[in-house]
């Protein structure tokens, strides 16, 4: 098979790369809304600068000039100008790495722009994290003090600006690596040649760019210091950078709700001939189960920070009691959406766990449909848990016992995914290349991810370890176990599908084996500070805790991940430049995007194939999951018709 | 099925080591009071059975790593097993009954540490930006230490002046929000500590720039150092200037005002009755007692050049002019 050539390659010029105009654009959009406002405040006899109010309408102003100088609305006013556009656009078709930078329908690119962000995002997360890790080293204050000076901070704010941020910017690169993932593997895996919606799909990635800017920009602006939970009264009554930060996470939401409905009609609709729901690849179950969290939940948090907006841009007290208003409520606001996210965070992880288990293992999954139907039951029951986070809020008392009892339900489900997946490697031929080697961390991280629910499940040990660093320590194994694990397997396991080169094994398992044990000793430590009485967010602690080493420790596990993560990034780039050049299905795996060249060819397969299996029949001696040419039988397989196999 | 039976000897092994090994490090803080004790045994409870399934699931992985590996050059599938419509019934009955037993657990535990005792000494607890305040109502107390007598339920109320903070005493092990202006939004909790001992409330929401330092000590004592106390918080002093320097620390001044000349977020007390200042808007004025109440009444009015309008503007709710004017000839005072 030759590869696709296009029509029209060319080298662009810097001004048409689609990031460089959509940020040149924005510049000019935002100083109109700013004057607009201050315009309007004049004419109403009012001061002209108020910096909440001019920069929010900046930044939408902003925002839209982007999307537009990106390209992502072009076929789209086109259309509605009676134009026509291509069937199969390719607004740039342009050589070597421009063409990441530029606006492109094709999936794949588009999954490979979301990994590329989710990283950036995440080196710059994990960057404010070892500052406050080294501020955090030892007792007493270090560098962040009082009378420091940082961007225009003192140490003190500075500090509570980047944990908030540690905490934002880590949650959108987890959203978007969620992103990468499902959209580079669905309509590969489901036989699509794209997603339902390749523009929708285009607009939703660059919609995240300037909401990384926005959040980014907050350390400019005054900083925030509430945490990435924005609590009202505190950010009613928070510096402008709050502002920012919540216009920031209302696009990376609308990204994500614009995303989840692409995956679903994708899903729905797009799937090869004779695969049904229960012969799909794992990993799409979970991205499905994922969507339908993210088209549903996204609103809420959206609409609480609207409200918040709006109480600072106008004074409404939707939260504030002196005004009527009540605080409690944005709480269930927020976390009816942010607790569901955390399955957003993870299901997709899980997946590629389910995904790659049987093709190291030899093996077939492990109850197969239990482990597809419990990430719906996950997400179901995932809607139901959100007051968990407010058992010491002061909400309602008697709102405590039945959110425990639903809360420790999602133990059910989640535990049949580890048996489930005890039980596929259980006797099987197991080897342990690095995606392996990450699965079987994923897993294990997970698991403590996962135990260490309960005591804040429990209301009554809650009262002891809500906002403590015991939840440091809970959620952080949640995330690595569900996501930062599964996503470098995930990078290293279809790395010759993106590249077309393998990656290098040793510096693969040289990340593992240092992010390994360096995360353990991380987690265990902050669980174990956070019961001996280590408060969450504080950028102090109190020597006669007695927690000094454990602190320590923590600092250079942190460290050590950092550098692990380095390790990482250089065999990546290295690897996508001089790597082995890869054999078409290096795994042996069944999975359909395995049995095309790689990298894939620009509209996937050729022909539509025909599910006529299972898809994880491994040892079933003659078993076939997909015939990738129905005209012809499939081997081991009666025909389909009579008809005489086509010739090559 | 050897197999099988090698790694539930191993994890029954690794438990039993790993129940062992957590003895031997530290966990929890002392405990403190009454209702330390259902919480703690519902920790114990859950560290032994999170202890198994870990064990359980960890062991079993090794276990396979170890065993079934791959053997170099071997391209042969393994055994084909799609799965076992029994087995996956019991790992589902199985962690069904066990977290509705936790469950159970939980709620009697709960119900535990709310048990109310007839006649509790009240305390209102009232939190600010970073600062804590403990009104003893029936005894005509304010303070910033909260003292308490000892095997005698406290009962508090607790409510916040500006954002929402949260009461937490470690070794209690219980923790509650308060939340702002009080009234329908004012919350209880009880605590009957027992054991003698000096701790801290931490607050333990995020409650803006000096949230990690809004730490009041917390004082379990006898009850007759404790009637001591009361006898001697109850005698008022007739000299305004020490009235003014109680009222420095109980309404919470501290918190930005030093008094030895630093500059904090506010500006320091010392020395500056009598002098001149500038705001920000250019004009300036002399530091008198009309100046004084007029900042500490309406703060925002005039902000002192080199510093920002940080100050709450109900900060003087809770106070009288008397004790407005106790403050003036306190810093009066400072020369």
């Amino acid at each position: 098979m030759t590869e696709t050539t296009h029509d029209t390659i060319k080298t662009p010029g810097v001004f048409s790369i689609s990031f460089v105009r959509g940020t040149l654009f924005m510049i000019p959009a935002l100083l109109i809304g700013m004057g607009i406002v201050s315009g309007v405040r004049l004419l109403m006899g009012l001061p002209a600068w108020n910096p909440n109010a001019a920069w929010t309408l900046g930044a939408l102003f902003g925002t839209i000039a982007f999307m537009y100088g990106a390209g992502t609305l072009n076929d789209w006013l086109k259309l509605a100008n009676g134009e026509d556009i291509p069937e199969h656009p390719q607004a740039a078709r342009y050589k070597g790495i421009a063409r990441y930078f530029s606006i492109s329908f094709d999936h794949k690119v588009i999954g490979v722009q979301y990994a590329f962000t989710s990283l950036v995002l995440f080196l710059i997360a994990g960057l404010f994290a070892l500052i406050f890790r080294t501020e955090l080293a030892f007792p007493g204050l270090q560098f962040l003090k009082e009378n420091a000076t940082i961007v225009g901070m003192n140490g003190l704010n500075f500090y509570n600006t980047i944990m908030s941020l540690h905490g934002i910017v880590m949650i959108g690169a987890t959203l978007l690596g969620v992103g990468a993932m499902s959209n580079y593997l669905v309509p590969l895996m489901i036989g699509a040649n794209d997603m339902a919606f390749p523009r929708l799909n285009a607009f939703a990635f660059w919609l995240n760019v300037p909401a990384a800017i926005w959040l980014v920009s907050t350390l400019f602006l005054g900083g925030f210091d509430t945490g990435w939970t924005g609590y009202p009264p505190l950010s009613q009554l928070a510096p402008l950078g709050m502002q920012l930060f919540f216009l920031g996470v209302y696009f990376i939401g609308l990204s994500s709700i614009l995303g989840s409905l692409n995956i679903i009609v994708t899903i729905v609709k797009l799937r090869a001939s004779g695969m049904n729901y229960f012969r799909m690849p794992i990993f799409v179950w979970t991205a499905f189960a994922t969507a339908i969290i993210g088209v549903s939940a996204t609103q809420l948090i959206g609409l609480a920070f609207q409200l918040v907006m709006f109480e600072r841009l106008f004074g409404m007290g939707f939260f504030t009691p002196s005004e009527g208003g009540n605080p409690i409520l944005f709480q269930h606001l927020f976390w009816f959406y942010s607790h569901p996210a955390v399955y957003v965070f993870i299901l997709t992880g899980l997946g590629v766990i389910s995904e790659l288990l049987p093709v190291f293992s030899r093996k077939p999954l492990f109850g197969y449909r239990w482990v597809a139907l419990s990430s719906f039951a996950i997400a179901i029951v995932g809607f139901l848990v959100w007051a968990h986070h407010m058992f010491t809020s002061g909400m309602e008392a008697y709102l405590r016992v039945p959110f425990m009892y639903s809360t420790l339900l999602v133990a059910v489900p989640t535990g049949v995914k580890f048996f489930s997946w005890v039980a596929t490697i259980w006797e099987g031929k197991l080897s342990f290349e690095t995606p392996m080697l990450f699965v079987l961390g994923a897993i294990s991280i997970f698991l403590l991810g996962g135990l260490s629910g309960p005591p804040n499940g429990v209301v009554s040990t809650d009262l002891h370890v809500q906002d403590t660093y015991w939840i440091v320590g809970h959620f952080h194994a949640t995330l690595f176990g569900g996501f930062v694990f599964p996503f470098f397997a995930a990078i290293y396991y279809w790395f010759p599908k993106f590249t077309g080169r393998m990656y290098n094994e040793r510096l693969g398992k040289m990340h593992f084996y240092l992010m390994l044990p360096a995360f353990y000793l991380q987690s265990l430590g902050q669980m174990q500070v956070g019961l001996l009485g280590m408060r969450r967010r504080i950028a102090d602690y109190d020597p006669a805790l007695g927690i000094d080493t454990t602190q320590l420790l923590i600092t250079i596990a942190g460290y050590l991940i950092g550098i692990s993560v380095l390790i990482a990034l250089y065999n990546f780039v290295l690897s996508a430049r001089r790597g082995e050049v890869a054999v078409a299905n290096p795994w042996r795996s069944r999975s359909p995007e395995w049995q095309i060249a790689s990298p894939a060819p620009e509209h996937n397969y050729d022909e539509p194939f025909e599910v006529v299996g299972e898809p994880y029949d491994y040892g079933l001696e003659g078993s076939v999951y997909i015939n990738m040419h129905p005209g012809r039988p499939a081997p081991g397989v009666a025909p389909l018709s009579a008809e005489p196999a086509a010739a090559d | 099925m050897k197999h099988l039976i090698a790694a539930g000897i191993l994890v029954v092994l690794v438990t039993v080591g790993l129940i062992f090994g957590m003895g031997q490090i530290r966990l929890l803080p002392v405990a403190a009071s009454a209702q330390a004790q259902p919480i703690d045994y519902m920790f114990n409870l859950e560290f032994i059975v999170i202890v198994f399934l870990f064990s359980l699931i960890v062991v079993m992985m090794v276990y396979s790593i170890v065993v079934f590996r791959r053997k170099r050059g071997d391209t042969t599938d393994a055994k084909h097993v799609e799965g076992n419509t029994r087995l996956e019934v019991v790992w589902t009955a199985i962690p069904l009954m066990t977290v509705l037993a936790f469950a159970y657990l939980g709620s009697w535990s709960l119900g535990e540490t709310t048990r109310a005792d007839p006649k509790p000494l009240e305390v209102n607890v009232i939190a600010a930006q970073w600062v804590w305040r403990f009104e003893y109502p029936t005894l005509g107390i304010v303070s910033n230490e909260l003292r308490l007598p000892v095997d005698k339920q406290v009962l508090l109320h607790l409510w916040s002046t500006d954002v929402i903070h949260s009461f937490w005493v470690p070794e209690f092990r219980v923790k509650q929000d308060a939340l702002p202006d009080g009234g329908e939004l004012t919350r209880d909790l009880r605590i009957t500590p027992n054991r003698i001992g000096e701790y801290k409330v931490r607050c333990a929401e995020l409650c803006g720039l000096k949230h990690s330092f809004m730490e009041s000590p917390v004082i379990v004592m006898a009850q007759a150092d404790f009637d001591a106390w009361v006898a001697e918080q109850t005698g008022e002093s007739a000299d305004p200037v020490e009235r003014g320097q109680k009222w420095y620390t109980t309404y919470g001044c501290n918190a930005c005002h030093s008094l030895d000349g630093t500059p904090g977020v506010g500006p320091s007390w010392k020395g500056i009755y009598g002098e001149q200042v500038k705001f920000t808007d250019g004009t300036s004025s002399v530091v008198d007692d009309n100046y004084l109440y007029e900042s500490i009444r309406n703060p925002a009015l005039k902000i002192v050049q080199g510093y920002q309008n940080l100050m709450p503007a109900n900060v003087a709710v809770d106070l009288t002019d008397d004790k407005i004017n106790d403050i003036i000839r306190f810093i009066e005072s400072l020369k």
